[in-house]
Protein backbone atom coordinates (compact mmCIF):
# COMPACT_ATOMS: atom_id res chain seq x y z
CA UNK A 1 0.00 0.00 0.00
CA UNK A 2 1.22 3.30 -1.24
CA UNK A 3 -0.90 5.50 1.16
CA UNK A 4 -2.37 7.35 -2.20
CA UNK A 5 -5.09 7.87 -0.16
CA UNK A 6 -3.57 10.51 1.85
CA UNK A 7 -2.96 12.82 -0.61
CA UNK A 8 -4.79 16.09 -0.96
CA UNK A 9 -7.11 16.69 -4.17
CA UNK A 10 -4.29 18.54 -6.21
CA UNK A 11 -1.64 15.74 -5.20
CA UNK A 12 -4.24 13.22 -6.50
CA UNK A 13 -5.04 15.34 -9.71
CA UNK A 14 -1.22 15.74 -10.73
CA UNK A 15 -0.47 12.45 -9.99
CA UNK A 16 -3.02 10.69 -11.80
CA UNK A 17 -2.01 13.44 -14.75
CA UNK A 18 1.85 12.05 -14.13
CA UNK A 19 0.83 8.45 -14.63
CA UNK A 20 2.48 8.39 -11.20
CA UNK A 21 -0.26 5.66 -10.12
CA UNK A 22 -4.14 4.71 -12.06
CA UNK A 23 -7.48 5.87 -10.33
CA UNK A 24 -7.77 2.44 -9.26
CA UNK A 25 -5.26 2.41 -7.49
CA UNK A 26 -5.90 5.56 -5.48
CA UNK A 27 -9.46 3.60 -4.73
CA UNK A 28 -7.66 0.55 -3.56
CA UNK A 29 -5.63 2.49 -0.98
CA UNK A 30 -8.75 4.11 0.13
CA UNK A 31 -10.56 0.56 -0.04
CA UNK A 32 -7.43 -1.30 1.71
CA UNK A 33 -7.66 1.94 4.76
CA UNK A 34 -11.63 1.47 4.79
CA UNK A 35 -10.85 -2.65 5.73
CA UNK A 36 -8.43 -1.46 7.95
CA UNK A 37 -10.23 0.69 10.22
CA UNK A 38 -13.87 1.13 9.12
CA UNK A 39 -14.80 -2.31 11.67
CA UNK A 40 -13.63 -0.12 14.48
CA UNK A 41 -15.16 3.40 13.58
CA UNK A 42 -18.40 2.47 11.83
CA UNK A 43 -18.32 5.45 9.17
CA UNK A 44 -19.62 3.71 5.95
CA UNK A 45 -23.14 2.34 5.93
CA UNK A 46 -23.05 1.88 2.32
CA UNK A 47 -19.90 0.56 0.22
CA UNK A 48 -20.65 0.75 -3.49
CA UNK A 49 -16.88 -0.93 -3.98
CA UNK A 50 -17.89 -2.01 -7.43
CA UNK A 51 -19.78 1.25 -9.04
CA UNK A 52 -16.64 3.11 -7.33
CA UNK A 53 -13.80 0.21 -9.20
CA UNK A 54 -16.08 1.03 -12.83
CA UNK A 55 -15.84 4.55 -12.27
CA UNK A 56 -12.22 4.78 -11.63
CA UNK A 57 -11.60 2.15 -14.54
CA UNK A 58 -13.54 4.37 -16.83
CA UNK A 59 -11.26 7.51 -15.48
CA UNK A 60 -8.15 5.61 -16.04
CA UNK A 61 -9.15 5.05 -19.68
CA UNK A 62 -10.12 8.05 -20.48
CA UNK A 63 -6.49 9.04 -19.17
CA UNK A 64 -4.99 6.54 -21.42
CA UNK A 65 -6.61 8.04 -24.19
CA UNK A 66 -5.16 11.13 -23.06
CA UNK A 67 -8.45 12.83 -22.48
CA UNK A 68 -8.36 16.46 -20.64
CA UNK A 69 -10.39 15.74 -17.17
CA UNK A 70 -11.75 17.81 -14.80
CA UNK A 71 -9.32 18.21 -11.73
CA UNK A 72 -12.24 15.95 -9.31
CA UNK A 73 -11.93 13.20 -11.61
CA UNK A 74 -11.03 9.49 -10.01
CA UNK A 75 -10.81 10.96 -6.90
CA UNK A 76 -12.47 9.25 -4.37
CA UNK A 77 -15.14 10.29 -1.99
CA UNK A 78 -17.86 9.57 0.25
CA UNK A 79 -21.40 11.18 0.83
CA UNK A 80 -23.63 11.49 4.64
CA UNK A 81 -26.52 8.96 3.60
CA UNK A 82 -28.80 11.99 3.63
CA UNK A 83 -27.96 12.48 0.18
CA UNK A 84 -29.92 10.65 -2.84
CA UNK A 85 -27.34 8.42 -4.69
CA UNK A 86 -29.04 7.00 -7.50
CA UNK A 87 -29.12 3.29 -7.18
CA UNK A 88 -27.19 3.20 -4.11
CA UNK A 89 -28.73 2.73 -1.03
CA UNK A 90 -30.15 6.10 0.86
CA UNK A 91 -31.52 4.97 3.99
CA UNK A 92 -30.85 8.18 6.08
CA UNK A 93 -29.87 6.01 9.13
CA UNK A 94 -33.79 5.18 9.77
CA UNK A 95 -35.24 1.71 9.81
CA UNK A 96 -38.25 3.22 7.88
CA UNK A 97 -35.68 4.05 4.42
CA UNK A 98 -33.33 0.78 5.43
CA UNK A 99 -33.80 -0.45 2.36
CA UNK A 100 -34.79 2.41 0.17
CA UNK A 101 -32.78 3.16 -3.43
CA UNK A 102 -33.34 6.00 -4.86
CA UNK A 103 -33.82 6.27 -8.74
CA UNK A 104 -32.08 9.83 -9.21
CA UNK A 105 -29.17 11.67 -7.55
CA UNK A 106 -29.52 14.78 -5.90
CA UNK A 107 -28.42 18.08 -7.76
CA UNK A 108 -24.77 18.34 -5.83
CA UNK A 109 -24.56 14.45 -7.01
CA UNK A 110 -25.48 15.31 -10.50
CA UNK A 111 -23.17 18.06 -10.53
CA UNK A 112 -20.43 16.04 -9.13
CA UNK A 113 -21.04 12.81 -11.02
CA UNK A 114 -20.15 15.33 -14.43
CA UNK A 115 -16.22 15.76 -12.63
CA UNK A 116 -16.30 12.12 -13.19
CA UNK A 117 -15.72 11.50 -9.49
CA UNK A 118 -14.86 8.09 -7.73
CA UNK A 119 -18.11 7.69 -5.11
CA UNK A 120 -16.86 5.05 -2.73
CA UNK A 121 -19.72 4.94 -0.54
CA UNK A 122 -22.53 6.39 2.05
CA UNK A 123 -21.95 7.31 5.15
CA UNK A 124 -23.18 6.99 8.87
CA UNK A 125 -25.41 9.91 10.38
CA UNK A 126 -28.09 10.59 13.21
CA UNK A 127 -31.32 8.88 11.62
CA UNK A 128 -32.43 12.05 10.00
CA UNK A 129 -29.44 14.12 10.53
CA UNK A 130 -31.33 14.75 13.74
CA UNK A 131 -28.60 14.77 16.72
CA UNK A 132 -25.16 15.56 17.38
CA UNK A 133 -23.13 12.50 17.96
CA UNK A 134 -24.20 10.07 14.95
CA UNK A 135 -25.53 7.78 17.99
CA UNK A 136 -29.49 8.20 17.04
CA UNK A 137 -28.03 5.75 13.94
CA UNK A 138 -29.53 2.19 13.23
CA UNK A 139 -26.45 1.35 12.16
CA UNK A 140 -24.81 2.04 15.44
CA UNK A 141 -22.61 5.02 16.21
CA UNK A 142 -19.66 6.50 14.21
CA UNK A 143 -16.06 6.27 16.50
CA UNK A 144 -14.05 8.90 16.48
CA UNK A 145 -10.25 8.07 15.07
CA UNK A 146 -8.67 9.82 17.84
CA UNK A 147 -10.63 7.81 20.35
CA UNK A 148 -12.48 4.93 20.13
CA UNK A 149 -14.36 5.74 23.25
CA UNK A 150 -15.58 8.99 21.94
CA UNK A 151 -17.96 10.15 19.33
CA UNK A 152 -16.85 11.44 16.12
CA UNK A 153 -19.77 14.12 16.45
CA UNK A 154 -23.19 14.10 14.56
CA UNK A 155 -25.08 14.49 12.84
CA UNK A 156 -22.05 13.86 9.87
CA UNK A 157 -20.32 11.58 11.81
CA UNK A 158 -19.59 9.49 9.30
CA UNK A 159 -18.37 11.71 6.99
CA UNK A 160 -16.32 13.23 9.05
CA UNK A 161 -14.61 10.27 10.29
CA UNK A 162 -13.71 8.75 6.72
CA UNK A 163 -12.01 12.01 5.79
CA UNK A 164 -10.58 12.22 9.33
CA UNK A 165 -9.25 8.45 8.95
CA UNK A 166 -7.63 8.77 5.59
CA UNK A 167 -10.19 6.27 3.94
CA UNK A 168 -11.06 9.06 0.69
CA UNK A 169 -10.28 12.35 0.02
CA UNK A 170 -12.95 14.35 1.07
CA UNK A 171 -16.98 13.94 1.55
CA UNK A 172 -20.18 15.98 1.81
CA UNK A 173 -22.37 16.58 4.97
CA UNK A 174 -25.39 18.37 5.66
CA UNK A 175 -25.42 21.24 8.65
CA UNK A 176 -29.10 22.22 10.03
CA UNK A 177 -27.16 23.17 13.40
CA UNK A 178 -23.83 22.25 13.37
CA UNK A 179 -23.77 18.84 11.76
CA UNK A 180 -20.92 19.67 9.64
CA UNK A 181 -18.72 21.80 11.50
CA UNK A 182 -19.01 20.22 15.05
CA UNK A 183 -18.13 16.86 13.62
CA UNK A 184 -14.81 18.12 11.29
CA UNK A 185 -14.18 19.69 14.75
CA UNK A 186 -14.52 16.53 16.85
CA UNK A 187 -12.38 14.85 14.03
CA UNK A 188 -9.77 17.25 13.61
CA UNK A 189 -10.28 18.24 10.24
CA UNK A 190 -12.08 21.02 7.94
CA UNK A 191 -15.66 21.14 7.13
CA UNK A 192 -17.81 24.09 5.39
CA UNK A 193 -21.34 25.00 6.35
CA UNK A 194 -21.82 27.38 3.48
CA UNK A 195 -24.83 30.60 3.54
CA UNK A 196 -28.21 28.96 3.21
CA UNK A 197 -28.92 28.32 -0.12
CA UNK A 198 -25.23 28.98 -1.55
CA UNK A 199 -25.54 24.66 -2.58
CA UNK A 200 -28.90 23.38 -3.89
CA UNK A 201 -30.51 20.73 -1.57
CA UNK A 202 -33.15 18.95 -4.29
CA UNK A 203 -32.42 15.14 -3.44
CA UNK A 204 -31.62 15.97 0.14
CA UNK A 205 -33.73 14.70 2.53
CA UNK A 206 -35.28 17.20 4.18
CA UNK A 207 -34.93 18.22 8.18
CA UNK A 208 -35.58 21.88 8.37
CA UNK A 209 -36.34 24.07 5.46
CA UNK A 210 -35.01 27.31 6.44
CA UNK A 211 -32.52 26.18 8.06
CA UNK A 212 -30.85 23.16 6.17
CA UNK A 213 -27.56 23.43 4.07
CA UNK A 214 -25.17 20.61 2.04
CA UNK A 215 -21.28 21.26 1.91
CA UNK A 216 -18.11 19.26 2.54
CA UNK A 217 -15.35 18.21 4.42
CA UNK A 218 -11.76 18.10 3.61
CA UNK A 219 -8.00 17.60 5.06
CA UNK A 220 -7.34 21.26 4.15
CA UNK A 221 -8.82 24.45 2.87
CA UNK A 222 -7.77 23.72 -0.76
CA UNK A 223 -9.65 20.83 -0.56
CA UNK A 224 -12.60 22.50 0.58
CA UNK A 225 -12.27 25.45 -1.94
CA UNK A 226 -12.08 22.95 -4.66
CA UNK A 227 -15.19 20.87 -4.20
CA UNK A 228 -17.11 23.68 -3.09
CA UNK A 229 -16.80 25.43 -6.61
CA UNK A 230 -18.34 22.58 -7.80
CA UNK A 231 -21.34 22.34 -5.89
CA UNK A 232 -22.62 25.90 -5.61
CA UNK A 233 -24.86 27.85 -7.31
CA UNK A 234 -28.52 28.03 -8.47
CA UNK A 235 -30.48 25.02 -9.11
CA UNK A 236 -33.84 25.44 -10.57
CA UNK A 237 -34.93 21.86 -8.75
CA UNK A 238 -34.28 24.19 -5.42
CA UNK A 239 -36.15 27.50 -5.58
CA UNK A 240 -34.13 28.35 -2.34
CA UNK A 241 -30.96 29.01 -4.55
CA UNK A 242 -30.37 32.97 -5.35
CA UNK A 243 -28.89 33.97 -8.54
CA UNK A 244 -25.53 34.82 -6.38
CA UNK A 245 -22.66 34.74 -8.77
CA UNK A 246 -20.16 32.07 -7.45
CA UNK A 247 -16.93 33.57 -7.19
CA UNK A 248 -13.55 31.39 -7.76
CA UNK A 249 -12.91 30.27 -4.19
CA UNK A 250 -9.75 29.24 -4.71
CA UNK A 251 -8.37 33.37 -5.54
CA UNK A 252 -9.18 33.49 -1.57
CA UNK A 253 -6.37 30.94 -0.47
CA UNK A 254 -3.56 33.37 -1.08
CA UNK A 255 -5.02 36.54 0.15
CA UNK A 256 -3.32 37.37 3.35
CA UNK A 257 -5.38 39.07 6.25
CA UNK A 258 -3.25 42.15 6.96
CA UNK A 259 -5.88 44.57 7.67
CA UNK A 260 -8.81 42.80 8.60
CA UNK A 261 -10.78 43.05 11.31
CA UNK A 262 -11.86 40.26 13.23
CA UNK A 263 -14.40 39.52 15.67
CA UNK A 264 -14.34 37.18 19.03
CA UNK A 265 -17.75 37.23 19.93
CA UNK A 266 -17.68 37.21 24.25
CA UNK A 267 -20.36 34.83 24.48
CA UNK A 268 -18.97 32.40 22.78
CA UNK A 269 -15.90 32.15 25.01
CA UNK A 270 -18.25 32.24 28.04
CA UNK A 271 -18.28 30.08 31.60
CA UNK A 272 -19.22 26.55 30.17
CA UNK A 273 -16.79 26.24 27.50
CA UNK A 274 -13.61 24.36 28.05
CA UNK A 275 -10.64 26.54 29.21
CA UNK A 276 -8.44 24.55 26.75
CA UNK A 277 -10.93 25.20 23.80
CA UNK A 278 -10.65 28.85 24.75
CA UNK A 279 -6.57 28.90 24.75
CA UNK A 280 -6.72 26.72 21.52
CA UNK A 281 -8.85 29.54 19.70
CA UNK A 282 -7.25 32.53 21.50
CA UNK A 283 -3.78 31.42 19.94
CA UNK A 284 -5.03 31.35 16.41
CA UNK A 285 -6.59 35.05 17.15
CA UNK A 286 -3.03 36.01 18.28
CA UNK A 287 -1.76 34.33 15.23
CA UNK A 288 -3.48 35.92 13.15
CA UNK A 289 -2.86 39.32 14.85
CA UNK A 290 0.71 38.92 14.36
CA UNK A 291 -0.40 38.29 10.72
CA UNK A 292 -1.55 41.67 10.04
CA UNK A 293 -5.86 41.04 11.07
CA UNK A 294 -6.77 43.55 14.09
CA UNK A 295 -8.37 41.78 16.80
CA UNK A 296 -11.66 42.88 18.34
CA UNK A 297 -14.30 41.97 21.10
CA UNK A 298 -17.70 41.61 20.02
CA UNK A 299 -21.44 40.84 21.86
CA UNK A 300 -23.93 38.83 20.19
CA UNK A 301 -26.26 38.83 23.38
CA UNK A 302 -29.14 36.90 21.78
CA UNK A 303 -26.57 33.60 21.78
CA UNK A 304 -28.23 32.71 24.67
CA UNK A 305 -31.63 32.16 23.35
CA UNK A 306 -30.27 30.69 20.11
CA UNK A 307 -30.82 26.52 21.23
CA UNK A 308 -34.29 27.57 22.34
CA UNK A 309 -34.86 28.78 18.66
CA UNK A 310 -33.60 25.97 17.38
CA UNK A 311 -35.68 23.34 19.19
CA UNK A 312 -38.92 25.25 18.14
CA UNK A 313 -38.81 26.11 14.72
CA UNK A 314 -36.33 23.12 13.92
CA UNK A 315 -38.94 20.32 14.97
CA UNK A 316 -41.98 22.34 13.56
CA UNK A 317 -40.61 22.33 10.49
CA UNK A 318 -39.15 18.67 10.79
CA UNK A 319 -42.90 17.45 11.63
CA UNK A 320 -44.47 18.62 8.59
CA UNK A 321 -41.27 17.04 6.29
CA UNK A 322 -41.65 14.14 7.67
CA UNK A 323 -45.25 13.70 7.45
CA UNK A 324 -44.37 12.21 3.72
CA UNK A 325 -43.03 9.08 5.45
CA UNK A 326 -46.30 6.85 5.59
CA UNK A 327 -44.86 3.80 4.67
CA UNK A 328 -46.91 3.83 1.20
CA UNK A 329 -45.02 5.65 -1.90
CA UNK A 330 -41.60 4.70 0.10
CA UNK A 331 -40.04 3.03 2.86
CA UNK A 332 -41.34 0.27 5.09
CA UNK A 333 -44.96 -0.62 5.12
CA UNK A 334 -45.71 -2.16 8.97
CA UNK A 335 -44.62 -5.52 9.95
CA UNK A 336 -48.01 -6.79 10.78
CA UNK A 337 -51.29 -6.02 9.10
CA UNK A 338 -53.06 -3.03 9.84
CA UNK A 339 -56.50 -2.67 10.77
CA UNK A 340 -56.93 0.23 8.40
CA UNK A 341 -55.64 2.90 6.57
CA UNK A 342 -54.81 5.07 9.66
CA UNK A 343 -53.64 2.24 11.42
CA UNK A 344 -51.11 1.62 8.75
CA UNK A 345 -49.55 4.98 9.34
CA UNK A 346 -49.65 4.75 12.77
CA UNK A 347 -47.76 1.67 12.47
CA UNK A 348 -45.44 2.50 9.92
CA UNK A 349 -44.13 5.65 11.71
CA UNK A 350 -44.06 3.80 14.99
CA UNK A 351 -42.08 1.29 13.84
CA UNK A 352 -40.32 3.12 10.90
CA UNK A 353 -38.44 5.83 13.49
CA UNK A 354 -36.25 6.33 16.32
CA UNK A 355 -36.08 7.58 19.53
CA UNK A 356 -35.06 11.24 18.78
CA UNK A 357 -37.26 11.15 15.71
CA UNK A 358 -40.30 10.39 17.69
CA UNK A 359 -39.44 13.26 20.04
CA UNK A 360 -38.85 15.76 17.46
CA UNK A 361 -41.89 15.29 15.55
CA UNK A 362 -43.69 15.55 18.26
CA UNK A 363 -42.25 18.48 19.37
CA UNK A 364 -43.06 19.89 16.44
CA UNK A 365 -46.33 18.66 16.37
CA UNK A 366 -46.69 20.36 19.72
CA UNK A 367 -45.72 23.85 19.14
CA UNK A 368 -47.51 23.99 15.86
CA UNK A 369 -50.95 22.87 17.38
CA UNK A 370 -53.69 26.15 17.97
CA UNK A 371 -53.56 27.23 20.98
CA UNK A 372 -48.85 26.57 21.08
CA UNK A 373 -48.38 28.46 17.73
CA UNK A 374 -47.74 32.08 19.01
CA UNK A 375 -46.40 31.32 21.79
CA UNK A 376 -43.92 28.93 21.01
CA UNK A 377 -43.62 28.77 17.19
CA UNK A 378 -44.11 32.63 16.05
CA UNK A 379 -42.33 33.44 19.48
CA UNK A 380 -39.13 31.71 18.26
CA UNK A 381 -39.52 33.40 14.58
CA UNK A 382 -39.30 36.46 16.66
CA UNK A 383 -36.28 35.49 18.45
CA UNK A 384 -34.73 34.53 15.25
CA UNK A 385 -34.81 37.80 14.09
CA UNK A 386 -33.06 39.24 16.96
CA UNK A 387 -30.19 36.86 16.67
CA UNK A 388 -29.87 37.73 12.76
CA UNK A 389 -29.65 41.15 13.90
CA UNK A 390 -26.70 40.54 16.41
CA UNK A 391 -24.72 39.16 13.24
CA UNK A 392 -25.38 42.26 10.85
CA UNK A 393 -24.45 44.74 14.00
CA UNK A 394 -21.30 42.63 14.51
CA UNK A 395 -20.48 42.80 10.51
CA UNK A 396 -20.84 46.26 10.70
CA UNK A 397 -17.89 46.32 12.70
CA UNK A 398 -15.56 43.36 11.38
CA UNK A 399 -14.90 41.40 8.36
CA UNK A 400 -15.57 38.02 10.45
CA UNK A 401 -15.89 36.59 13.42
CA UNK A 402 -13.70 33.51 14.70
CA UNK A 403 -15.36 31.20 17.74
CA UNK A 404 -14.96 27.71 19.05
CA UNK A 405 -17.28 25.21 17.01
CA UNK A 406 -17.75 23.36 20.56
CA UNK A 407 -17.93 24.00 23.85
CA UNK A 408 -15.93 20.55 24.20
CA UNK A 409 -13.64 18.57 22.31
CA UNK A 410 -15.37 15.06 21.59
CA UNK A 411 -17.41 13.44 24.29
CA UNK A 412 -17.68 10.12 25.36
CA UNK A 413 -20.03 7.17 23.50
CA UNK A 414 -23.26 6.93 25.74
CA UNK A 415 -22.24 10.24 27.69
CA UNK A 416 -25.24 12.38 26.16
CA UNK A 417 -27.63 10.06 24.44
CA UNK A 418 -30.29 9.36 27.23
CA UNK A 419 -30.08 13.08 28.12
CA UNK A 420 -31.49 15.14 24.90
CA UNK A 421 -31.42 18.38 26.92
CA UNK A 422 -27.39 17.81 27.05
CA UNK A 423 -27.02 16.55 24.07
CA UNK A 424 -28.53 19.42 21.98
CA UNK A 425 -26.56 22.14 24.17
CA UNK A 426 -23.48 20.60 22.58
CA UNK A 427 -24.84 22.90 19.98
CA UNK A 428 -25.15 26.44 21.32
CA UNK A 429 -22.16 27.40 19.37
CA UNK A 430 -23.29 26.10 15.97
CA UNK A 431 -26.75 26.99 15.92
CA UNK A 432 -26.79 30.47 15.87
CA UNK A 433 -24.79 30.50 12.23
CA UNK A 434 -27.65 28.54 10.65
CA UNK A 435 -30.40 30.57 12.74
CA UNK A 436 -29.17 33.35 10.62
CA UNK A 437 -28.02 31.70 7.29
CA UNK A 438 -24.72 32.69 7.50
CA UNK A 439 -21.31 30.72 6.13
CA UNK A 440 -18.63 28.94 9.05
CA UNK A 441 -16.32 27.04 8.41
CA UNK A 442 -14.56 24.56 10.93
CA UNK A 443 -11.19 24.52 11.38
CA UNK A 444 -8.39 22.43 13.40
CA UNK A 445 -6.55 24.86 16.09
CA UNK A 446 -4.72 22.63 18.04
CA UNK A 447 -5.19 19.29 20.61
CA UNK A 448 -5.83 18.85 24.11
CA UNK A 449 -3.58 18.00 26.63
CA UNK A 450 -5.28 14.20 26.44
CA UNK A 451 -4.95 14.82 22.30
CA UNK A 452 -8.34 15.46 21.34
CA UNK A 453 -8.80 17.93 18.45
CA UNK A 454 -10.08 21.24 18.94
CA UNK A 455 -12.07 23.56 16.18
CA UNK A 456 -12.53 26.90 15.45
CA UNK A 457 -15.14 27.94 13.19
CA UNK A 458 -14.71 31.21 10.60
CA UNK A 459 -18.35 32.79 10.20
CA UNK A 460 -18.86 35.54 7.87
CA UNK A 461 -21.13 37.71 6.11
CA UNK A 462 -23.73 35.83 3.92
CA UNK A 463 -22.04 34.47 0.40
CA UNK A 464 -18.99 35.62 1.47
CA UNK A 465 -17.06 31.69 2.02
CA UNK A 466 -14.54 33.31 0.14
CA UNK A 467 -13.87 35.19 2.97
CA UNK A 468 -13.81 31.96 5.40
CA UNK A 469 -11.00 30.36 3.00
CA UNK A 470 -9.22 33.41 2.98
CA UNK A 471 -8.89 33.29 7.14
CA UNK A 472 -8.40 29.51 7.41
CA UNK A 473 -5.92 29.40 4.64
CA UNK A 474 -3.81 32.13 6.20
CA UNK A 475 -4.13 30.41 9.76
CA UNK A 476 -3.55 27.05 7.96
CA UNK A 477 0.15 28.35 6.62
CA UNK A 478 1.29 29.20 10.27
CA UNK B 1 -45.12 18.42 32.89
CA UNK B 2 -47.36 16.82 29.87
CA UNK B 3 -49.37 14.29 30.71
CA UNK B 4 -49.53 10.71 29.37
CA UNK B 5 -52.75 11.72 28.48
CA UNK B 6 -51.39 14.78 26.21
CA UNK B 7 -48.68 12.93 24.99
CA UNK B 8 -50.86 10.34 23.51
CA UNK B 9 -52.84 12.89 22.02
CA UNK B 10 -49.74 14.47 20.49
CA UNK B 11 -48.75 10.95 19.21
CA UNK B 12 -52.15 10.61 17.99
CA UNK B 13 -51.87 13.72 16.21
CA UNK B 14 -48.44 13.02 14.77
CA UNK B 15 -49.53 9.36 13.83
CA UNK B 16 -46.74 7.36 15.62
CA UNK B 17 -47.57 4.55 17.56
CA UNK B 18 -45.88 4.52 21.21
CA UNK B 19 -45.53 1.76 23.42
CA UNK B 20 -46.79 2.66 27.14
CA UNK B 21 -42.98 2.60 28.00
CA UNK B 22 -42.60 5.28 24.94
CA UNK B 23 -44.86 7.45 26.40
CA UNK B 24 -43.64 7.43 29.63
CA UNK B 25 -39.59 7.93 28.31
CA UNK B 26 -40.13 10.27 25.72
CA UNK B 27 -42.94 12.65 27.58
CA UNK B 28 -40.58 12.86 30.15
CA UNK B 29 -37.67 14.00 27.96
CA UNK B 30 -40.50 16.08 25.48
CA UNK B 31 -41.45 17.77 28.58
CA UNK B 32 -37.46 18.47 29.74
CA UNK B 33 -37.35 20.54 26.25
CA UNK B 34 -40.15 22.16 26.69
CA UNK B 35 -39.84 23.38 29.81
CA UNK B 36 -36.45 24.84 28.48
CA UNK B 37 -37.72 26.62 25.28
CA UNK B 38 -39.32 28.79 27.99
CA UNK B 39 -36.38 30.66 28.25
CA UNK B 40 -38.00 32.28 24.61
CA UNK B 41 -40.72 34.07 26.63
CA UNK B 42 -38.07 36.44 29.38
CA UNK B 43 -36.91 38.23 25.40
CA UNK B 44 -39.06 41.48 24.62
CA UNK B 45 -40.10 41.14 20.93
CA UNK B 46 -42.60 43.66 20.96
CA UNK B 47 -42.50 45.04 17.02
CA UNK B 48 -39.94 42.55 16.01
CA UNK B 49 -40.66 40.76 12.50
CA UNK B 50 -41.19 36.60 12.49
CA UNK B 51 -38.41 35.40 10.47
CA UNK B 52 -39.49 32.18 8.24
CA UNK B 53 -36.41 32.87 5.39
CA UNK B 54 -32.92 34.35 5.70
CA UNK B 55 -31.98 35.17 2.52
CA UNK B 56 -34.71 37.56 1.27
CA UNK B 57 -35.58 36.06 -1.69
CA UNK B 58 -39.27 37.19 -2.95
CA UNK B 59 -41.54 35.99 -5.51
CA UNK B 60 -38.78 33.10 -6.92
CA UNK B 61 -39.56 33.10 -10.88
CA UNK B 62 -38.21 30.46 -13.42
CA UNK B 63 -38.82 30.54 -16.90
CA UNK B 64 -41.79 28.49 -18.07
CA UNK B 65 -40.01 25.49 -19.35
CA UNK B 66 -40.85 22.12 -18.55
CA UNK B 67 -38.24 20.02 -16.45
CA UNK B 68 -37.76 16.60 -17.20
CA UNK B 69 -38.56 14.63 -14.36
CA UNK B 70 -35.49 12.91 -12.78
CA UNK B 71 -37.08 9.39 -12.69
CA UNK B 72 -39.67 7.66 -14.67
CA UNK B 73 -42.96 6.72 -13.46
CA UNK B 74 -42.47 3.03 -13.31
CA UNK B 75 -39.25 4.06 -11.37
CA UNK B 76 -40.82 5.63 -8.55
CA UNK B 77 -43.67 3.23 -8.18
CA UNK B 78 -41.20 0.52 -8.13
CA UNK B 79 -39.70 2.57 -4.60
CA UNK B 80 -43.36 1.44 -2.87
CA UNK B 81 -43.68 -2.20 -1.26
CA UNK B 82 -47.18 -1.72 -1.57
CA UNK B 83 -48.78 -3.75 -4.87
CA UNK B 84 -48.32 -1.85 -8.10
CA UNK B 85 -52.43 -1.24 -9.68
CA UNK B 86 -53.02 0.47 -12.96
CA UNK B 87 -49.74 2.77 -12.65
CA UNK B 88 -50.74 3.53 -8.86
CA UNK B 89 -50.21 2.50 -5.53
CA UNK B 90 -52.58 0.34 -4.22
CA UNK B 91 -53.51 0.72 -0.04
CA UNK B 92 -55.92 -0.83 2.20
CA UNK B 93 -59.45 -0.12 2.03
CA UNK B 94 -60.31 3.23 3.31
CA UNK B 95 -64.30 2.96 3.04
CA UNK B 96 -66.12 0.54 5.14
Amino acid sequence: MANFNKLTIRQAAEGLRAKNFSAEELLNDCLAQIKLRDKDLNAFVTLDENGAREQAQTVDKKLEAGEKLPLLAGIPMAVKDLIYTKGVKTTCASPILKDFVPPYDATVMEMLKAQDIVMIGKTNLDEFACGGSTEHSCFGPTKNPFDLTRVAGGSSGGSAACVAADMCLYSLGTDTGGSIRQPASFCGIYGMKVTYGRVSRSGVNSMASSWDTVGNFARNVEDIALVLQQIAGKDRRDMTTPDVAVPDYSSFLNKDVKGMKIGLPKEYFAEGVDPEVVAAVKNSAKKLEKLGAEIVEVSLPYTKYAVAVYYVSVPAELSANLERFDGIRYGKKPSEDPADIVDFYFKARGEGFGDEIKRRIMIGTYVLSAGYFDAYYKKAQRVRTLIIRDFAEAFEKVDALIAPVAPTPAFKVGELVNDPLAMYMADVLTIPVNAAGLPGLACPCGVTASGLPIGLQIIAPQFEEGRCLQVASALEKV
Amino acid sequence: MLTDEEVKHIAKLARLKLSDSEVERLGKQISGVLDYVNILAEVDTAGVQETSQVTGLQNVMADDVVLKSPASREELLACSELPVDSKQVRVIKIMK
